[in-house]
C-alpha cells in the first residue's frame, strides 16, 4: 500500500516516470454512466479472468478482472459502479470517488482510467468527463456504440475531441469488439509508463454544478464537430408494440408466464437428471469405500448435503439466462415500467418485480438480482420479502405432507383437485405474507427516502451469446461457491450431531444422538404447533436447506427419503395429527429455513443485522401462524 | 388573484388546474405565484403547466424543478435541465409511469414526479426558450 503515494505522484508527472517495480500490478479503473456498455467492455477485456466481490464495508458490487496484454504483462481492471457524476450522494458515487482518489480501503489507487461513454448520447455523457479529467489520472475516453452512431447518421471528430480534452479518445464498439485493440494499446502504454498527460485545451467547469457541466459538454461536443445521431427508429417501433396499452400488457404477461413455466417445467428434467447423477455417484462412492464412519460422513453428510444444492443449479441458470436476455435486450426496463403501478400499491417499485418473480425459483438468485434496484430502501425491502415467495425447495415437504394428509377429491369441479388447491393456497399465502410485510416495512422502518422512480429506457439491442455465457458462468460460480460452502458445513455439522456421541464405538440411535437431544430439548417449544421431537430434528436440519427435512425424516424413520415415498407418508400419518400436519405446511410457508438465503442476505446487506431481523421476523410469523392453524384444525374449525 | 389568472387561460386548462387544486391547494398556489413572478419579468396570465400536463407527442420546455435539491440534481443528470425540451412518449398501461424524451435519451417518471417539473410558459419568442 505504501507505494501508492509514489504512483500517484508519477501519474501526475508529464515526463515518463522511472520504470515501475514489476511486483506492483498495474491497476486500471473502468468508469462510465449506466447503459454506456461498461460491463460489456469489462467482459471483453477480461473474459473469464474476473471475480465478483463487494467493496469492503459497503454493499456495492466490485468486479475485478485481469486483462492480458500483447507483451504478456497483466493489468488489473476494476469495474466501478455506473454513475452520472462524482457528486457523492449515493453509495455508488461515494465508492467510485473513493476508489479513484485512492481513499478506498484495500483497493489500490488506479494508475489509469478508462472512461466509457455512449457515443450516441455524447451530449449528456460527456458531462462525466469533466470530473474524471480533473482527477489528472491518465485517462482514455472511450466512445462506445460506434456502430450505432454511424448507422444512425451521427459523427464525431475524435482527433479534435482528444486535443480539446487533452486525453486520447477511442471510438469503439465493445459488443462487436471493433476498436478494442486501441484500449489495449492505451493500457500497454500506461503500464509501460510511456503515456504522458496533456493539459486539456478547454477549461473544466465547476464540478458540482450540473447545468454548467452539461453546458461544458455541449461546447466540447460542438468543438469536436459532434453530430448527434437520429433517433433510434427500431426502438420506437418496438416500443409501439411492447408499450402498447393492450398488446404491451399481453406480451408482458406472456413473458412472465414464460419465465415461470421455464423455471418450473423446463428445469425439471435437468434437475431430475442432476438428482439422479448425484444419487448414482453417491451409490458409487458408497460401493467403493469400506462401510464405516467415513463412508457415512462422505455419502450421507457431504454428498447428499452438497447434492441437494447442486440440484437447483439448472433452475438458477435458466432463470439467469432469462434475466440476461431480458436485461441485455432492453426489455427488462419496459417490464419494470409496466409492473411499476402494481408494485407501487405494495409500496415497492417496478424494478422489484423481476427479483420477486425469480424468488419463486429460489430466493438466493432473486436476492442477487435486486442489484438492479438503485433505491437502497426499495432494494432492502425487496430482499427482506423475497424469501416469503414459495421457492422450489419448499416443494418436497409440501408434496409429502399434502399427499399424506389431504385426500384427493374434486375441489373446483374437475379442474382443480383438493391437493392442487392446497398447493395453490400455500403459494397464495407466501405471496400475501410478502406484500403485507412490504407494506409494513415501507410504512415504518423503510419509509421511502423520497427518491422518486426514475428509469432510463435503453435502446433495444440484440443480446450477445458471449455476454449471456459470461453472465451464467459468473452467477453459477457465485451460487455454487457461496451457497455450497455454507451447505457443506451445515451438512457435516448435522451429520456429526446425528452420529455422536458414539455408543460402544457405534453411532447412537437417533433418539440418543446430539440431534435427538436437541429435538427433545425443543419439544416443549414446538408442542403447541403439534410437532414432536422427531419433527423438531427435521425443523433444525431444515435450517440448512428446506428440502433436507424430507431426507432427515427418511433417516429418522429408516426409510429412503423421497417426497413420493409411501412409507414416509405412512410414517408421518402415524406421527402427526392433521392439525400438526397443516401447522407444518404453514410453518414452512413462512419460516426462513435456508442457510444459503441467510448467507446471501448477509452479503448483500453488508452485515448480520438484516438477516438476523429477517430470520427472527419470519420465524415468529411462522410460529404464530402454525400454532393458530394447529389450534384451529384441532378444534374442528375446518371440517 | 390566483383564480382570476387561472380562468383567463381558458376552460380546459382551468378545469384541470382546479382539479389539482382540490387535492393539494398549497403547493399548487405557490407554483402559480412564482411562475407569475418569474415569467420574463412580466405578469404573464398563464397557468403553470407541468410535465404531467403534456400529452403524448407535445413539446414543452423545462423551467425549473420543484423538488428537493438531491432529487432535482439526479433528474438534471438524466437530462431534465431548465431550458431543455421534453417530449412525452408512451406510458405503461394505465397511463403511468410515462416515458419522456429528453436530451437524447428516454427516461420514465411517475406522475407525482412529472407534476413537479414545471414548464416555461409558451413564449412568443420561441428562440428564448431554447436558451439554457
Amino acid at each position: 500500500m505504501s507505494d501508492c503515494h509514489s504512483c500517484s505522484s508519477c501519474s501526475v508527472a508529464t515526463a515518463p516516470p522511472p520504470a515501475r517495480a514489476s511486483a506492483r500490478p498495474h491497476v486500471v479503473a473502468i468508469i462510465g454512466p449506466p447503459n454506456s456498455g461498461k460491463s460489456t467492455l469489462f467482459n471483453r477485456l477480461t473474459g473469464l479472468r474476473q471475480k465478483v466481490a463487494n467493496f469492503p464495508g459497503v454493499t456495492v458490487e466490485q468486479r475485478v478482472g485481469r486483462a492480458k496484454m500483447n507483451n504478456h504483462r497483466e493489468v488489473i481492471l476494476v469495474d466501478l459502479p455506473g454513475v452520472y457524476s462524482l457528486n457523492p450522494r449515493s453509495e455508488d458515487e461515494q465508492v467510485t470517488r473513493d476508489v479513484l482518489t485512492g481513499h478506498m480501503q484495500d483497493v489500490p489507487k488506479p494508475d489509469a482510467v478508462l472512461l466509457i461513454l455512449d457515443s450516441t448520447n455524447l451530449g449528456r455523457h460527456l458531462a462525466l468527463a469533466a470530473p474524471i479529467l480533473s482527477l489528472k489520472l491518465p485517462t482514455l475516453v472511450i466512445l462506445n456504440m460506434a456502430d450505432d452512431l454511424s448507422n444512425r447518421g451521427g459523427q464525431i471528430d475524435t482527433g479534435e475531441l482528444a486535443s480539446q480534452l487533452g486525453a486520447p479518445v477511442a471510438l469503439i464498439s465493445a459488443a462487436k469488439g471493433d476498436g478494442v485493440e486501441k484500449v489495449f494499446q492505451f493500457m500497454a502504454g500506461t503500464s509501460a509508463g510511456t503515456t504522458s498527460l496533456a493539459p486539456p485545451k478547454v477549461e473544466l467547469p465547476v464540478l458540482q454544478d450540473v447545468p454548467r457541466c452539461r453546458q461544458w459538454a455541449r461546447e466540447v461536443g460542438i468543438g469536436a464537430a459532434y453530430q448527434a445521431p437520429s433517433p433510434p427508429l427500431w426502438t420506437r417501433r418496438l416500443d409501439a408494440v411492447f408499450l402498447h396499452p393492450v398488446f404491451g400488457l399481453l406480451i408482458f404477461l406472456a413473458v412472465v408466464a414464460g419465465v415461470f413455466q421455464t423455471i418450473f417445467r423446463g428445469a425439471k428434467p435437468l434437475m431430475d437428471g442432476l438428482q439422479a447423477l448425484v444419487q448414482m455417484s453417491g451409490h458409487w462412492i458408497a460401493s467403493v469405500l469400506p462401510a464405516g464412519i467415513l463412508r457415512s460422513l462422505l455419502v450421507e453428510g457431504v454428498w447428499n448435503g452438497v447434492g441437494s444444492v447442486i440440484v437447483f443449479l439448472p433452475q438458477i441458470l435458466l432463470l439467469f439466462l432469462f434475466i440476461g436476455i431480458l436485461e441485455d435486450s432492453g426489455y427488462l426496463a419496459r417490464a419494470a415500467l409496466i409492473a411499476d403501478r402494481t408494485m407501487a400499491k405494495f409500496g415497492l417499485q417496478g424494478k422489484s418485480f423481476i427479483p420477486l418473480l425469480s424468488a419463486y425459483a429460489c430466493a438466493v438468485p432473486a436476492i442477487m438480482a435486486t442489484r438492479t434496484i438503485e433505491s437502497k430502501r426499495d432494494r432492502l425491502a425487496t430482499i427482506l420479502i423475497a424469501p416469503f415467495m414459495t421457492c422450489s425447495a419448499r416443494l418436497p415437504i409440501y408434496f409429502l405432507v399434502i399427499a399424506a394428509f389431504i385426500k384427493e377429491r374434486p375441489f373446483l369441479g374437475p379442474f382443480l383437485g383438493t391437493q392442487a388447491a392446497a398447493l395453490l393456497g400455500l403459494y397464495a399465502l407466501g405471496f400475501l405474507a410478502a406484500i403485507v410485510t412490504a407494506r409494513l416495512l415501507k410504512s415504518s422502518i423503510l419509509k421511502s427516502e423520497r427518491t422518486p422512480f426514475m428509469l432510463e429506457m435503453p435502446p433495444y439491442r440484440m443480446p450477445t451469446l458471449r455476454s449471456l455465457g459470461l453472465r451464467l458462468y459468473d452467477r453459477s460460480k457465485v451460487f455454487l461457491h457461496r451457497a455450497g460452502t455454507v451447505i457443506l458445513v451445515c451438512a457435516v455439522v448435522l451429520w456429526i450431531l446425528a452420529h455422536l456421541p458414539l455408543q460402544n464405538g457405534k453411532p447412537p440411535d437417533i433418539s440418543d444422538s446430539f440431534a435427538g437431544m436437541i429435538g427433545h430439548t425443543i419439544e416443549p417449544v414446538i408442542k403447541p404447533l403439534g410437532f414432536n421431537w422427531k419433527i423438531g430434528i427435521g425443523l433444525i436440519s431444515s435450517i440448512a436447506a428446506r428440502e433436507t427435512i424430507v431426507a432427515t425424516f427418511g433417516t429418522i424413520y429408516g426409510i429412503e427419503g423421497d417426497a413420493h415415498s409411501v412409507g414416509l407418508q405412512q410414517a408421518l400419518q402415524s406421527e402427526l395429527t392433521p392439525g400438526g400436519a397443516f401447522a407444518l405446511l404453514i410453518f414452512f410457508a413462512f419460516a426462513m429455513q435456508c442457510m444459503s438465503t441467510i448467507a446471501v442476505v448477509r452479503r448483500e446487506t453488508g452485515g448480520w443485522k438484516w438477516p438476523a431481523v429477517q430470520f427472527a421476523y419470519m420465524t415468529l410469523v411462522a410460529y404464530v401462524c402454525a400454532m393458530l392453524t394447529n389450534v384451529a384444525v384441532r378444534s374442528g374449525l375446518f371440517t | 388573484m390566483v383564480g382570476y389568472n387561472r380562468c383567463r387561460t381558458g376552460p380546459p386548462t382551468c378545469r384541470r388546474e382546479l382539479g389539482v387544486l382540490k387535492k393539494k391547494p398549497d403547493i399548487d398556489s405557490t407554483m402559480q405565484l412564482s411562475v407569475n413572478r418569474d415569467a420574463n419579468g412580466r405578469n404573464t396570465p398563464v397557468a403553470p403547466k407541468t410535465l404531467a400536463h403534456l400529452k403524448e407527442g407535445e413539446t414543452g420546455t423545462l423551467d425549473r424543478l420543484d423538488l428537493p435539491e438531491d432529487v432535482a440534481r439526479r433528474l438534471m443528470e438524466l437530462g431534465f435541465l431548465p431550458g431543455h425540451t421534453v417530449v412525452p412518449a408512451r406510458s405503461a398501461p394505465g397511463g403511468e409511469p410515462r416515458v419522456y424524451r429528453v436530451d437524447g435519451s428516454e427516461v420514465a417518471l411517475r406522475r407525482e414526479t412529472a407534476s413537479r417539473l414545471i414548464l416555461r410558459p409558451p413564449s412568443k419568442r420561441p428562440c428564448q426558450a431554447l436558451e439554457p
